[in-house]
């Protein structure tokens, strides 16, 4: 346990000292998610209905763009070979790596979620269900993100073949995040998507960091 | 104790060796010599674990390895510089010796940068460093991290004369207070004894 939260602080030490990787991806979703109002203009109601759909994709690009220095910088300099010799179990290691990804690049979106929110006239209630849908949606992304990291590991073009790779397996996590935003919105209560969610995260938590590990023991071969 | 017998290694379809086998007791090291090319680092990445072997058995305190207490006695430094950039030499050690779960006090690192030359250095980006500095701040880890077999692939490449001549002081304690080694380099090591093997 104490290694996991010593390669967090070791990853968040590592990005304070290079902000701006970190802050590409929470701009980018700032971006994209306030370019749709102004470009539909101001139709509340149209506005409302496609605001969980944008506000997930969003999310799904801006976790993609920092998934490919998950590992490629360790990869790089040999730490990742000394993290797998390391005499604790690289499972944690790699949980540890997972968790700081998350901290930098999925709770960002979580909490600025809200903020965003509000260009689409989304009420409080619906602002809360959505925050909370991100909040067990983004570490699933992360979680998934880092078994398509570790898989395409030191491949020449690896960005692209990640995104083609991760896109499709978030798709489930897109469907029941913004469901849930949309079911509160038509009076159907949001509890159902947010389980079905929290059981996908549950279970991510479980296998991810496992097959993380295996793919990255394969790419150090 | 390490043992190796019949180890054989393969790239593609050309086989780079086969049949390798030795053993190492408690005081002794092996310079492992060939050409570029003869599969030296791939040796060494098989012994420590990263990669498979084709074939052979290798053997830690008549354990098959890699097994949780070989990794923990084991320390091995490749081609890489396996140091962030962006972290001072002392970060470096730290959070190194953090992943194996090991809490390092300053004073213990400290001393290891300054042991390997290093002093007011220790809280510079590593990223302003030479290449043979940014060495020796991986070489630290061998003064801060307790490990019985040490496993060094061209350990003493871009180092000067001094830092060669240290590092041989370094292993010549290690080996005299019963620790092993294997050691990869093309020019002769300034350490005495040790077993030969040419692949």
């Amino acid at each position: 346990m104490n290694a996991l939260l010593a390669t967090v602080r070791r990853d968040l030490l590592l990005a304070l000292r290079r902000k701006s990787e970190v802050l590409t991806a929470v701009f980018f979703f700032v971006i994209v998610t306030s370019l749709f109002p102004l470009g539909i203009g101001p139709e509340p109601v149209l506005l409302k209905k496609i605001a969980p759909g944008i506000l997930w994709v969003a999310a799904l690009l801006a976790t993609l763009l920092g998934l490919p220095r998950l590992f490629a910088a360790d990869h790089v300099d040999g730490t990742l070979e000394q993290m797998a010799l390391s005499s604790s179990p690289l499972g944690l290691l790699v949980a540890g790596k997972i968790l700081a990804h998350w901290l930098l690049c999925g709770l960002p979106l979580v909490l600025l979620a809200p903020v965003l929110g509000l260009q689409f006239d989304l009420d409080a209630s619906a602002l809360g269900i959505l925050t909370l849908a991100l909040l067990l949606g983004t570490p699933l992304l992360s979680l998934i993100g880092a078994i398509g990291a570790a898989l395409t590991l030191g491949v020449r073009g690896g960005g692209v073949l990640l995104a083609l790779l991760v896109l499709p397996l978030y798709i489930p996590a897109l469907i029941f995040g913004a469901g849930a935003v949309e079911a509160h919105i038509a009076g159907l209560g949001a509890g159902g998507h947010l389980s079905l969610l929290a059981a996908m995260l549950a279970l991510a938590v479980f296998f991810a960091p496992w097959a993380t590990t295996a793919a990255l023991r394969i790419a150090l071969e | 104790m390490l043992k190796v017998s019949g180890l054989a290694c393969s790239r593609g379809e050309r086989r780079l060796f086969a049949d390798v086998g030795f053993s190492l007791a408690a005081g002794e090291w092996l310079h492992v010599q060939g050409e570029n090319g003869a599969g030296k680092t791939s040796l060494m990445r098989l012994l420590v674990g990263l990669s498979p072997a084709d074939a052979g058995d290798i053997r830690w305190r008549d354990e098959p390895t890699p097994s949780v207490e070989f990794r923990r006695d084991l320390i091995y430094l490749g081609h890489h510089a396996a140091v962030k950039e962006d972290l001072t030499p002392l970060e470096n050690l730290r959070l190194a010796a953090a992943l194996d779960g090991i809490a390092l006090d300053e004073r213990a690192s400290l001393a290891a940068l300054v042991r390997l030359g290093l002093r007011g250095r220790e809280d510079l980006p590593v990223r302003v460093l030479s290449a043979g500095q940014k060495r020796r701040v991986l070489l630290a880890r061998l003064l801060t991290r307790p490990a019985v077999l040490w496993v060094l692939d061209e350990a003493f490449n871009a180092l000067d004369i001094a830092a060669v001549k240290l590092l041989g002081e370094l292993i010549a304690e290690h080996l005299s207070a019963g620790g092993m080694a294997v050691l990869t380099s093309h020019q002769p090591l300034p350490v005495p004894g040790g077993k030969t093997l040419v692949l």
